[in-house]
């Protein structure tokens, strides 16, 4: 699947980088460097944090989260909140927090679906619980077809 | 040399009180010469962010599952792997873990495929621990490798496979854990989780509705066992299943975790003999050809059977 997968030349500079970050380490340090972006996941700016309704639910994550692309202009915010006792959906919405922000709605839209399974953890993680990433991905996209269509 | 048993008094009425241990007993026997505290969580950085002191980390998908086949390890594969976390046959194991302790159920259910004798959850789970505002490390104990035979996986007496349940219906009670929603066909997958991929709703033919958390007090740890007996053994015009002692039961969920929790009860906690978890669950059965599916609030009737 990975041999397919477009290469880093393609990803955005800040995705591309993330991924760079994670595939130079071993496998069991990919889960710290996934638990380091855990904790880097920041808060809600005030509006979502007392609007939580605000933020749409991710499915596909083990975990309550709730996350949402925000087009603003020409560059994308990403937000998402999700409990402590989930660090992996943290961490998994975290890297899109860092790695979606400030891009342009056209280069989210052209972030490769397959960017989760991408990061050299699908056999520390497992797959099934990289879908959670997916679904943020793909949700984060419609997000901002929706606003682009509403603009 | 297995560790001592908790003296526990609400323990003791459960037919198998040495299954079980109190967070409060655990706390003081966390140094035991031969006692190994397992953490299993559904998710896989919890441990990370902090555990029980000197727990090691077994992970259902990355550790018990095989990355291919949809099956679990071998002999071999399972020796290597609680050899590594310095456990040997003889060594107690308390495992616990989040989410009410599905996974640590999950992982004992395993465990006790491989005939291990001494599996023991920690009652209440990792949530209990934590609320009690009991101790977290995180250091990642480097245990001393220990010999673990390797030990033929035992796939008949605890572990029911499609066609056992197909054998099953109408000749014993089966127990649907997952929820009422999934249970009539409404959903297709739990509430808040993740949609993987299942055909059909509905339940199995014959399969009464009881959510796991049925079993579980306010606090995560299992209802005494007066509480249980009510609701899985009295009789159905009290509100029970009617399970009988000499029942053969089959209990199963989505993907068979929720309902090791409720295997666990009913076996050990409950001295069911035969209860076997059939771990294909929802995601097998709701994607198979041509096995009858009951959709709506009622069991159903077993199908008719060729003579």
């Amino acid at each position: 699947m990975t041999d397919d997968a477009p290469t880093t030349a393609e990803l955005p500079a800040q995705l591309a980088e993330i991924r760079e970050d994670f595939l130079a380490l071993s496998e069991p340090d990919r889960l710290q460097l996934l638990l380091e972006f855990s904790r880097e996941l920041p808060e809600l700016p005030e509006r979502y944090a007392l609007a939580p309704g605000l933020l749409e639910k991710v499915e596909e994550c083990q975990s309550p989260v709730r996350a949402f692309a925000e087009v603003d202009g020409d560059v994308v915010h990403f937000y998402a909140s999700a409990p402590p006792e989930a660090p992996t959906t943290r961490g998994f919405a975290s890297i899109l927090a860092q790695g979606l922000s400030g891009l342009t709605p056209r280069q989210v839209l052209d972030v490769p679906e397959e960017f989760p399974l991408q990061l050299g953890l699908t056999r520390a993680v497992s797959a099934l619980r990289l879908n959670g990433m997916a679904g943020m991905l793909t949700r984060a996209k419609r997000q901002v077809v929706e606003q682009l269509a509403a603009s | 040399m297995p560790a001592p048993l908790d003296p526990n008094p609400r323990l003791q009425e459960y037919a198998h009180p040495e299954r079980l241990v109190t967070t409060e007993w655990l706390a003081d026997h966390l140094d035991d010469p031969g006692l190994v505290v397992v953490e299993s969580d559904e998710d896989v950085l919890l441990y990370e962010t902090g555990h029980i002191p000197g727990a090691v980390k077994v992970d259902w998908h990355t550790d018990l599952l095989l990355p291919v086949e949809r099956d679990y390890l071998d002999g071999p594969g399972f020796a290597d792997l609680l050899g590594s976390k310095g456990i040997g046959r003889d060594t107690t194991i308390v495992l616990y873990g989040d989410k009410n302790n599905w996974w640590a159920a999950y992982t004992a259910w395993v465990f006790t495929l491989f005939g291990h004798e001494d599996v023991r959850l920690l009652d209440g789970g990792r949530n209990l621990w934590v609320a009690e505002g009991r101790e977290l490390t995180t250091d990642v104990p480097a245990p001393e490798p220990a010999g673990y035979p390797a030990v033929d996986r035992d796939d008949s007496t605890f572990r029911a496979f499609k066609e056992d349940v197909l054998a099953h219906l109408g000749n014993g009670p089966l127990v649907d854990i997952r929820s009422p929603q999934e249970f009539t066909g409404e959903r297709l997958h739990i509430p808040d989780y993740p949609e993987e991929g299942v055909l059909r709703g509905g339940h199995i033919p014959t399969a009464h509705n009881v959510p796991w958390a049925t079993a579980v007090a306010e606090d995560g740890t299992y209802k005494p066992r007066a509480e249980l007996e009510k609701i899985y053994l009295s009789d159905p015009s009290e509100g029970g299943l009617g399970i009988r002692a000499e029942d053969k039961v089959i209990t199963y969920c989505r993907i068979g975790e929720r309902s090791s929790h409720t295997w666990f009860a009913l076996h050990f906690l409950l001295g069911l003999t035969d209860v076997r978890n059939y771990d294909g669950s929802w995601t097998e059965w709701g994607n198979a050809v041509r096995v009858p599916i009951v959709a709506g609030d009622q069991p159903g009737e077993a199908p008719r059977r060729a003579a």
